[in-house]
């Protein structure tokens, strides 16, 4: 008789749905990450999620807790308002790079400031990619998107943004690192990243945000074996990976 | 409890605490500053939750969070302010969860002015954000019934899973009057069955969101929520009446308008002239009801606003054209005297009245020809 072994399953931290997301786009892994992270931490029970506007709208389907649905960028400010009254749960924000890094830099910079004790997931795939692939602050320079169809001109479109750099500036930030999701080493990596950021929260030590670099094949026209290499040969070079803050406390840390 | 000297604004920050408000996120504006610095003391005081938020677009969305939760939770503003939370107020009906939201209305449009005006009145009852909802909406005159009504407005709130703004021109924002405070609520809460406050081993997840993605689905939740309104119309109408049992000229005003129009009443009164006034409590839902008896018995009306006749559209919807509806108006953050409504009382009981000329229409060639 065939003897099964089960080596790889949905996480608890999942409901039983498919996904909406477009082959090859790694907002499946992020989720899984997280998923994985808060079944491991054993706190699905007490975890409210604050979904974003973007293509992660629908990310309070696929979750097995609470959640809220926050307007476009404001998801930080709800989180806050969850978590003010609700200190004992786990808060979390799951937000792409239009809603935190464009309409949303307001309530992120300032949840970061005040140290808002929340967990951010914070996913820049360089382009808004529910609304089609327009321009985002994170648009590599002369990379095309739908608003930018020659290739972002930084003299009348600006320069990208880095978030995780610019937020570890603030002292109410604990934990603030940047990750990526184009190899499974690197998709070990952000794990342990994403674990490290609901410890943080768990033990009050401040804002945690793990940025992760990651693909949108369908608005970058790609296949995603190329999307993945984007990532790395072109994505990497202009957001670094890195740890851009570890408290001290946080560093006493062992998982 | 005694009566104590109370400023409004403050006035309206301790009721709110004392009927169990368990979180405040706010932004500095004239003239309502005093509720988040009286506040930014007692809460935390309380061990309860104060933030000062970033910008009104963040308060109303950490109102917006708390609320999912269904703790009690507030913000206050003043007219602009109230604008830039207008994305928020429009989620927070979309997503049919309790908030109570303060406007301390100040002259405007724009940047305006920090005096007292009521011409935010549209905003508030014809509803500031986008889609179709309806908020409750309360309009104190006085310092005492400003602490009444916020006890009311969490009740309310609650009890219709809807928004209830208290709006209060500046004038009772910013006067002293002596006033009595209810007792200490103790904080209980409720056991929701729709609150997002985490599964803790007890049930199944839950979500709150005002995506409805399939529009049969989206026009089910409108159905619902105008159903819902619709007993909040039959239940909840609020309004004071003075002299209207043989009245033959009917004043309508709400907040501070109506309290001085209440000054030129009696005044008239001692007169001999036979004029009573009708106070809405709840500008929406509006008296409709009371409006339309009393114009199968009255002469006319005349409604005084502190804007150019927001509320005068409500009234003119009751009264049918049936009796003439005068207006009296003063905008841009000037309070009427009594001496002015007076005048009006005066000039309706002597002249002939039409009902064929739009009130705000006269009252603008009466105020620009004076």
């Amino acid at each position: 008789m065939l003897k099964e072994n089960l080596v790889y399953d949905r996480p608890e931290g999942f409901t039983d749905t498919p996904t909406h997301y477009c082959p090859g786009c790694t907002h499946g892994v992020a989720h899984r990450l997280v998923a994985e992270v808060l079944e491991e931490m054993g706190v699905i029970d007490r975890t409210i999620g604050v979904a974003p506007v973007g293509c992660s709208v629908f990310a309070y389907n696929y979750f097995d807790t609470d959640f809220v649905e926050a307007p476009h960028g404001r998801a930080p400010a709800m989180a806050t308002g969850v978590k003010r009254v609700m200190p004992d749960r786990i808060v979390f924000t799951y937000q792409g790079d239009g809603d935190l890094a464009s309409i949303g830099m307001g309530e992120i910079v300032h949840a970061a400031a005040r140290g808002e004790n929340i967990t951010v997931i914070f996913i820049n795939n360089a382009n808004f990619g529910m609304t089609g692939g327009q321009m985002a602050p994170t648009t590599l320079p002369g990379m095309k998107t739908s608003s930018s169809v020659n290739g972002r001109d930084v003299e009348t479109q600006g320069y990208p943004i880095r978030v995780s750099e610019m937020l570890s500036t603030l002292d109410g930030v604990g934990y603030c690192v940047r990750r990526s999701l184009h190899d499974p080493k690197n998709i070990r990596l952000a794990k342990k990243a994403i674990r490290m950021a609901f410890e943080v929260q768990a033990r009050g030590l401040g804002f945690s945000v793990v940025e992760l670099l990651s693909t949108c094949p369908t608005n970058w026209g790609m296949t995603p074996v190329n999307s993945l290499k984007f990532v790395e040969e072109h994505m990497m070079p202009a957001y670094p990976l890195g740890d851009f803050k570890v408290s001290d406390a946080i560093k006493q840390i062992k998982i | 409890m005694p009566k104590e000297l109370w400023k409004g604004n403050e006035a309206i920050a301790e009721a709110s605490v004392r009927a169990g408000l368990e979180a405040y996120f706010g932004y500095p504006i004239t003239p309502q500053t005093e509720v988040l610095e009286y506040l930014s003391r007692r809460m935390p005081e309380l061990g309860r939750a104060f933030v000062q938020a970033e910008s009104e677009l963040g308060a109303i969305n950490m109102v917006y969070g708390a609320a999912c939760t269904g703790v009690r939770v507030m913000s206050s503003s003043s007219s602009p302010g109230m604008s830039l939370m207008m994305e928020g107020v429009s989620y927070i009906a979309g997503t049919e969860v309790p908030a109570v939201l303060v406007n301390v209305m100040r002259g405007g449009p724009g940047l305006g002015n920090i005096a007292p005006a009521q011409a935010d009145y549209n905003q508030a009852v014809h509803g500031g954000g986008h889609g179709d909802y309806q908020p409750i909406v309360l309009a104190p005159a006085s310092v005492q019934e400003a602490i009444d009504l916020m006890g009311l407005s969490f009740d309310l709130a609650e009890k219709y899973r809807s928004i209830c703004m208290v709006i209060l021109d500046g004038c009772v924002g910013q006067m002293m009057e002596p006033a009595q405070m209810p007792e200490m609520k103790p904080i209980k809460r409720a056991n929701w069955d729709w609150a997002t406050d985490g599964k803790m081993g007890k049930r199944e997840r839950r979500i709150l969101s005002s995506i409805y993605l399939d529009p049969i689905e989206e026009e089910k939740m409108n159905l619902r929520v105008l159903k819902r309104w619709k007993t909040i119309e039959a239940n909840e109408v609020r309004y004071k009446e003075y002299f209207l049992d043989d009245a033959e000229f009917v004043i309508i005003g709400f907040g501070t308008a109506g309290r001085v129009a209440l000054s030129a009443v009696r005044e008239a009164r001692a007169e001999g002239i036979k004029v009573g006034l009708l106070r809405p409590i709840t500008v929406s839902p509006f008296p409709f009801e009371v409006i339309d008896q009393l114009t199968a018995r009255v002469d006319a009306f005349l409604v005084t606003e502190m804007n150019s006749g927001q509320m005068l559209e409500d009234v003119r919807l009751a009264v049918k054209g049936r009796v003439p509806v005068e207006f009296y108006g003063r905008m841009g953050g000037v309070v009427p005297f009594p001496d002015e409504i007076l005048n009006e009382i005066h000039r309706m009981a002597k002249v002939k009245l039409s009902v064929d000329i739009h009130p705000r229409d006269a009252w603008l060639e009466r105020m620009t020809h004076a």
